[in-house]
């Protein structure tokens, strides 16, 4: 399914501000019904992460970090039950789960001789038994389930999403007849960067020459395209160089995504003009 | 510039101080930029003010060290008595090295009048010309290379005058470098096979003396034959044709007397235009060093290095403006310190200075090496530096570095890292060259008689082909026998046929013939390396006879040593070359001369265009190397050809401005160069170089560029297009700093090879010699580095130790040096070169054909050029596929097999050994020793696929009309060369590659086995019959996270969920983990776990439930269904660990006492289900337990608890009925959760 750009800004203009949470959601989902619930999540996620990009900075100064620690033992200690942690993160606009780890870090510090390490964290934050403070764990457990764009069970569905649209875009392929190349056979056969697949035989999409394709299984917004330029295409573009003229990415056609022409747009305005953008198809939902 | 070198022994400065400030100077940009924040003040304040004397420390330190090594590397004429330690030193350097050493030991820059500090006096004692002796010998190169004899005196004159004024020094007879234009002392060394052979065309170090008037351009003589070292002078005339010496033996000695006679007009001359006198001094001459000579080396000692710290600093600078690329030869100056390195006794210091006592140590005044233990202290140290350059030479130099007994003494370091880096060179590289008169097979192109206006210039071009094989063939039979002349003996032969050609069009067409010839014969890159273009493979490597690769290995060895022309030899014509470039001058048509180079341009341009694989990432892993092989020997090909086609553009093109005369000066240069600036260049090369550059294919177009600049006269470098050119190629000189390697970049060996030509080129007479210290302006002209594509030529490792020798055969020099230090040091009774006594008298490559299998080999040339070419294309085309293929197949096959074999084996290793496995490598090896032996097969296998693959693919790709027999043949040949690929390739790697695959092969199988035990399990995937079509596991895990939320709150009081989603729910988690298809393992964690916390909510009644009013809690029988549900999911479905120790986690416990009224019974069905299910033991439950109580708890929740576990540690399971009766329900005392 196709986004119009006009759509997605539409739906991007209402999720200024809004906390990451169940509600926020549902209140979007009533808002657009048209849309299923994984778009508008992705959509939500990658904007509240710019959201975040640009402001987290003035959440990890000391004093910011002081002031919320003290909030915090002062909310358990009035009530323990209450969603403190929660509450303080909505209210300065912070995502709950990377509030649940700024806290959690300070406590750590607080109770622990040496500074915790990052794994440390990273574990507790997965499994929140293993914090030795039992208001804490109860606290920081509330912040990650109720976030939706942030915290171990988040990244696990994005990595989820990626996987099976993986698998999916294979079984397409398969179902195709397109031969390919996937991303462990030509890990194998000594590629450094690889993108998902590489078609054997090119194929033509609308006009566009495909080569090779890469699945992002989140929204392709221009700013995430851009960094994805950057980051993967080009360097594929130089590795799998290909005639100079035709090469591509694409999600499959079939494999319905959302946002073909918001980031096809993006894709043209990144191009070189002997580089013919293939179509860029993010895949966000089945 | 003494002082700052001063200042820095004393150290007031420190080494990098001054790299940086002399690095700067030669950049340019910040020449004001003088103190930096890494600059000490006093460093800087020291530095500052000898700025204007910046850009003359680097050649101020050169020939500082040049003049202080004098006297360990004595070979000065006046001292005769010295000259056997001398020539022990030099003369087995035949000809050329010694040559070059001396002229490197002379003074390499002449300081300039602003330099002349006091240190620099004796410099400038030794002549203000530059470069020492290089005149004297330039002009004596030029001499041979450009024929008329006169002619040599011009560039002597032209640097006398700039030089002019330079008194003599006649007080430094001592510590004047030995005189190498002393020919009696100095002979340049006989047999000079094709590549160095020829090479008379000195560069400015090297002077030796045309000897023939009238022939000095036609094919190179080494006039001077005195025999090598391990001849007798006497013998050899006599010998000359017979033994196998005589093939690389100059052809045309006459007699030495002759010689001796001509040589001595020659100088005679020679003084008379340039007195002088660093010119040759024949009168000086002393004996010839005869081998026998006192060869008593002075051993070096560590510990008797006179002034460690001194040296140390030296060589810290000195190898630093070296790694810099401030010098203008790396490989001059490594032969320099290999020189000091291999030094053998120190001059007598009878008459030398006697002040030299260790008083005086850190000044200048004292000298830098005392004792030969200082210079190889020294050689040493700057050795250390310079590992990474040595690491790429090739292996013969490598071991003979590593076994020299002083760098182990020295530095037992640096000789282990170059024992390790011998050992795993594969750089072996055959110095020596194919025999000059190859044994050719002539196969012009068929010219095509459409081609021709008419019949009669058909005919006639026909008549001419004809006369130019035959004088060609009679070029061969005789330009190696003594007496014999090429303008004599077939001069008018030549001009009568150029007569012919009146046509235009009869010119291209010979031209082209020509030039074909040219390339076919020429350009062969030396030993078994490389095909030629559109040539069949080198008879030698069809052959692989057995006998004949010794016979080739022998030769090598008896040529090698005397094959050398000194670390910089001039630009000669060595082999085949020289019959063309004396086919030229006979010829002298302008007609034939112009054709031949817009011919030449046309070539030229079109191979440098020529698109030449790129590297690709997959060959990291070896998978296509065959065809990189190819690939890589395509670029060789290509490059000579290149080279090849320049030299000779270079040649024709600068020959009308070559003459006797000396360059010009002052107005009448002013007019040369204002005339012929209007002259546009034969090829634009200035734009094909800076399209190289920004293409970043400078590793194909510079080293071409420099074979065509290397023939440039005086004028070109002071015209300013060919200034932007050498400018262009300064900077890229001096911005290939080997140290900095990064990805994209150029790699090591393709800057090696440019270091090595550009440092060649700027050693070439006709190069002004300040042109490489020249102080330049900004200029953007580099700047298009910066927007060159990402991966060009130059980052694809297309040069290997092969091609570098071959393109730099004066590389070669260093372990010649090395070897004639084997040679002469220990008493081994040979060495290097005495080893072998020739015992055969028929010429080596002359005839290799005689056997039968170079008669094969003949045979299918013939064939070969009785068809159409493309006959032959088709046929080595499907070699080279087929011949690839099969190395493919057999990896995809028979590797493979072992592969798997060596995973069952490792498997069963494992078994036996049990878990921890052993060492791998251990395992490794024990895998490799049962494998590797099966990598014979690879050959039989190999050729039993050529065998079967070939016929089929030449019969696809030729006529359908092919004559049956002529089909057959091209099949069999076919076979053949394919065979002949794939075997060799298959001989030479098949262990390795089994290697590396078991290598692979084991640290998969061992990583899979390490951490995760149980992904190693079988993982069942979905049944046959599962269509997919179960929910997402992405779906599910976000759908419970939205349940374990609304759980925990908070909630709006309108949020619940219905028991009927949560049934459906878990439903559905089934459902997905029955197909896993789309299931990752880091998913199916999250859904075990978040399904363990969903079991703790149920338990706890804590998930709120819509529906009517009164039904805000689950229904007792609902959570049992559902915690059954989830048991079932739990002991069933899920594949991988579920983390169900969490269910007695405090924090999961805790959520019991948020409940009011307390209910356990839930709990204690649960665990008693778990254990009954088998899910979880009973110890580890009462572990939990147990552990449980340790958590702070409100009294009466920690009393409940503690009755929970006694309930369930006291009985064995019960039927489902008695589980109501557990219920510990005491209700409103619930209280707030645990505080810690």
């Amino acid at each position: 399914m196709i986004l119009t750009k006009a759509q997605y800004e539409e739906i991007a203009q209402c999720l200024v501000s809004v906390p990451p949470t169940r509600q926020s959601l549902r209140k979007l989902k009533q808002r657009f019904p048209s849309q299923s619930q994984a778009t508008l999540l992705s959509i939500f996620s990658q904007e509240y992460q710019k959201h975040i990009k640009r402001t987290h900075a003035k959440h990890h100064t000391s004093e910011a970090i002081e002031s919320y620690y003290q909030r915090y033992l002062n909310g358990v200690v009035k009530n323990g039950a209450a969603p403190v942690l929660l509450d303080l993160a909505n209210e300065v606009d912070y995502a709950p789960s990377l509030m649940a780890r700024l806290i959690l870090e300070r406590f750590l510090q607080e109770h622990e001789e040496t500074a915790p390490s990052k794994s440390v964290i990273n574990s507790m934050l997965r499994d929140p038994s293993q914090i030795p403070d039992g208001v804490l764990a109860n606290q920081v457990y509330q912040c990650i389930v109720n976030d939706c764009c942030y915290g171990p069970l988040v990244d696990c569905i994005k990595h989820a999403i990626g996987h099976e649209h993986e698998v999916l875009l294979r079984d397409l392929l398969l179902e195709k007849n397109l031969s390919f190349l996937d991303e462990d056979q030509l890990r194998a056969k000594g590629y450094d960067k690889t993108p998902d697949f590489i078609l054997q035989v090119p194929v033509a999409v609308e006009g566009h020459i495909i080569h090779w394709i890469e699945s992002k299984a989140s929204f392709g917004d221009e700013c995430s395209h851009h960094a994805y330029l950057h980051d993967q295409f080009w360097s594929y573009w130089n590795r799998d160089g290909i005639s100079q003229c035709c090469s591509g990415w694409c999600g499959t056609p079939g494999l319905s995504s959302s946002s073909a022409s918001a980031s096809q747009s993006a894709g043209i305005t990144g191009m070189r003009k002997h580089f013919l953008p293939g179509i860029l198809m993010k895949c966000v939902c089945k | 510039m003494a002082a700052v070198l001063e200042s820095l022994l004393r150290e007031e400065v420190s080494v990098a101080a001054v790299v940086r400030w002399i690095a700067r100077s030669t950049r340019g940009s910040e020449v004001t930029a003088l103190t930096r924040p890494q600059d000490n003040p006093g460093e800087a304040a020291a530095l500052s003010s000898l700025r204007p004397l910046r850009k003359e420390f680097v050649p101020f330190l050169l020939n500082f060290l040049r003049e202080q090594s004098s006297r360990v590397l004595p070979q000065g004429p006046p001292t005769p008595a010295k000259a056997p330690g001398a020539s022990a030193a030099l003369p087995g350097r035949p000809g050329g090295p010694s040559r070059g050493s001396r002229g490197a030991r002379s003074q390499l820059f002449p300081p300039t009048e602003a330099a002349s500090t006091a240190a620099e006096a004796p410099l400038a004692r030794r002549g203000g010309r530059r470069r020492g002796p290089g005149p004297a010998r330039e002009r004596g190169g030029r001499g041979l290379e450009e024929g008329v004899s006169g002619e040599n005196l011009p560039g002597a004159g032209g640097r006398r005058l700039r030089g002019s004024g330079s008194p003599s020094r006649p007080s430094l007879t001592l510590s004047d470098p030995p005189n190498l234009s002393n020919l009696e002392e100095f002979p340049p060394v006989g047999s000079v096979p094709p590549g160095p052979a020829g090479r008379t065309k000195p560069s400015r170090r090297i002077n030796p003396t045309p000897v023939s008037e009238e022939r000095s351009l036609s094919k190179p003589k080494t006039c001077f034959t005195s025999p090598p070292i391990s001849c007798v002078p006497s013998s050899q005339p006599s010998a000359l044709d017979t033994s196998p010496w005589g093939l690389g033996l100059p052809p045309g000695c006459r007699s030495l007397q002759e010689e001796r006679e001509m040589l001595r007009k020659e100088r005679s001359k020679q003084l008379q235009q340039s007195p002088t006198p660093t010119c040759p001094t024949p009168e000086l001459g002393s004996p010839l060093p005869s081998r026998a000579g006192s060869l008593t080396d002075e051993p070096a000692d560590p510990a008797r290095v006179s002034s460690r710290q001194r040296l140390e600093l030296v060589a810290l600078v000195y190898s630093s403006c070296i790694a810099e690329n401030l010098v203008p030869n790396l490989f001059l100056e490594l032969f320099f310190v290999f020189q000091l390195l291999t030094a053998r006794r120190m001059v007598t210091a009878k008459d030398s200075d006697p002040e030299l006592s260790p008083g005086v140590l850190d000044s200048l005044e004292s000298p830098l090496f005392q004792s030969i233990h200082d210079c190889v202290f020294f050689a040493v140290q700057v050795l250390e530096c310079h590992f990474q350059v040595l690491s790429n030479l090739d292996k013969g130099t490598l071991k003979l570095l590593a076994e020299n007994e002083r760098l182990l003494c020295f530095s037992p370091a640096l000789q282990g890292r170059l024992r390790a880096a011998y050992e795993g060179s594969v750089a072996k590289v055959s110095l020596a060259m194919p025999p000059s008169a190859q044994a050719v097979s002539f196969q012009p192109e068929t010219d095509n008689r459409a081609n021709f206006s008419s019949d009669r210039a058909f005919h006639t071009f026909k008549k001419q082909r004809d006369v130019f094989y035959e004088v060609l063939r009679e070029w061969e039979d005789h330009h190696e026998e003594p007496g014999w002349d090429f303008e004599k003996g077939l001069g008018s032969r030549i001009r009568a046929m150029m007569g012919q050609l009146s046509a235009a069009c009869s010119h291209s067409h010979f031209v082209r013939l020509f030039q074909k010839q040219l390339l076919q014969m020429c350009q062969s890159p030396g030993g078994a390396g490389g095909t030629v273009l559109g040539e069949a493979p080198d008879v030698l490597s069809m052959l692989g006879a057995d006998k004949l690769g010794r016979l080739w290995r022998l030769q090598e060895r008896l040529m090698a040593p005397q094959s050398s022309g000194g670390p910089c030899p001039p630009p000669t014509f060595p082999g085949c070359q020289g019959f063309f470039r004396d086919f030229i001058l006979s010829a002298s048509s302008f007609q034939f001369n112009q054709h031949l180079m817009d011919s030449l341009s046309l070539k030229i341009r079109e191979l440098n265009g020529l698109a030449l694989p790129q590297h690709e990432p997959s060959d990291e892993d070896g998978e296509s190397d065959v065809d990189w092989q190819g690939e890589r020997r395509q670029f060789a090909v290509v490059l000579l050809s290149l080279r090849l086609l320049a030299k000779f553009l270079g040649f024709v093109a600068f020959l009308p401005y070559r003459g006797p005369e000396p360059p010009p000066t002052g107005e009448l240069q002013d007019s040369i160069l204002a005339l012929r600036s209007q002259v546009p260049p034969v090829l634009d090369v200035r734009t094909l170089l800076q399209r190289g550059l920004q293409a970043r294919r400078a590793v194909l177009t510079v080293p071409w560029l420099v074979e065509f600049l290397s023939f440039a006269d005086h004028v070109v470098p002071l015209l300013d297009y060919y200034r932007d050119i050498f400018i262009l190629l300064l900077r890229l000189h001096r911005s290939l700093v080997l140290s900095q390697e990064s990805e994209g970049k150029m790699c090591f060996l393709n800057k090696l090879l440019l270091l090595a030509v550009l440092g060649w080129l700027f050693q070439i007479p006709t190069v002004p010699e300040d042109l490489f210290f020249l102080e330049e302006g900004p200029s953007d002209a580099f700047e298009v580095d910066t927007v060159a594509p990402e991966h060009g030529l130059d980052a694809a490792p297309v040069v290997d130790q092969q091609l570098l020798y071959t393109c730099c055969p004066y590389i070669g020099e260093l372990r010649k040096l090395l070897a004639l230090w084997v040679s002469g040091s220990s008493g081994r009774s040979g060495g290097f070169m005495r080893k072998i006594t020739p015992t055969t008298t028929t010429g080596l490559g002359a005839q290799p054909s005689q056997t039968s299998q170079g008669l094969q080999a003949r045979l299918a040339q013939a064939f070969f050029h009785n068809q159409p070419p493309s006959l032959r294309r088709t046929v080595e085309f499907v070699a080279e596929r087929i011949g690839s293929n099969c190395v493919k197949h057999i990896k995809a096959t028979l590797v493979a097999d072992l592969v798997r074999q060596a995973e069952s084996l490792l498997q069963e290793q494992l078994v036996t050994q049990g878990e921890e496995g052993g060492d791998p490598a251990q395992l490794l090896e024990i895998l490799c020793s049962q494998l590797c032996p099966h990598g014979a097969q690879a050959l039989a296998l190999g050729r039993e696929f050529c065998q079967r693959k070939s016929p089929g693919a030449v019969r696809a790709l030729l006529p359908e009309e092919t004559p049956a027999a002529v089909l057959s043949s091209a099949e069999n040949i076919a076979v053949g060369l394919a065979t002949e690929k794939a075997c060799a390739w298959l001989s030479a790697n098949i262990t390795a590659l089994i290697r590396r695959e078991v290598k692979a092969a084991v640290s998969r199988t061992l990583r899979a086995q390490g951490p995760e035990p149980a992904a190693r399990g079988e993982r069942r995937g979905c049944s046959r019959a599962c269509e997919h079509h179960a929910p997402l596991p992405s779906h599910l895990i976000s759908e419970i996270k939205d349940v374990l939320s609304l759980a925990v709150g908070p909630r709006d009081p309108d949020e619940g969920v219905s028991p009927e989603h949560l049934e459906q729910l878990l439903g559905q988690l089934g459902q997905t983990l029955r197909c896993r298809q789309f299931l990752c393992p880091p998913a199916e964690q999250h859904l075990a776990k978040c399904s363990v916390e969903l079991a703790s909510l149920l338990v706890a009644d804590q998930i709120p439930i819509l529906g009517p009013p009164a039904q805000y809690r689950l229904e007792r029988g609902q959570a049992r269904r559902l915690l059954h549900m989830l048991l079932s999911l739990w002991k069933e479905d899920f594949q991988g660990p579920v983390p169900l120790q969490l269910l007695l986690s405090p924090r999961n416990v805790g959520l019991l006492a948020d409940t009011r009224p307390r209910e356990w019974d839930l709990l204690l069905f649960l665990l008693r289900e778990l254990v009954e299910k088998g899910l979880m033991g009973r110890m580890e439950i009462e572990a939990c337990l147990g552990s449980l109580h340790q958590a702070q708890w409100p009294g009466d929740f920690a009393e409940e608890l503690a009755t929970l576990s006694n309930l369930f540690l006291a009985e064995p399971p019960l039927p489902e009925p008695q589980l109501r009766a557990c219920e510990l329900v005491q209700p409103n005392r619930g209280t707030v959760l645990a505080q810690s």
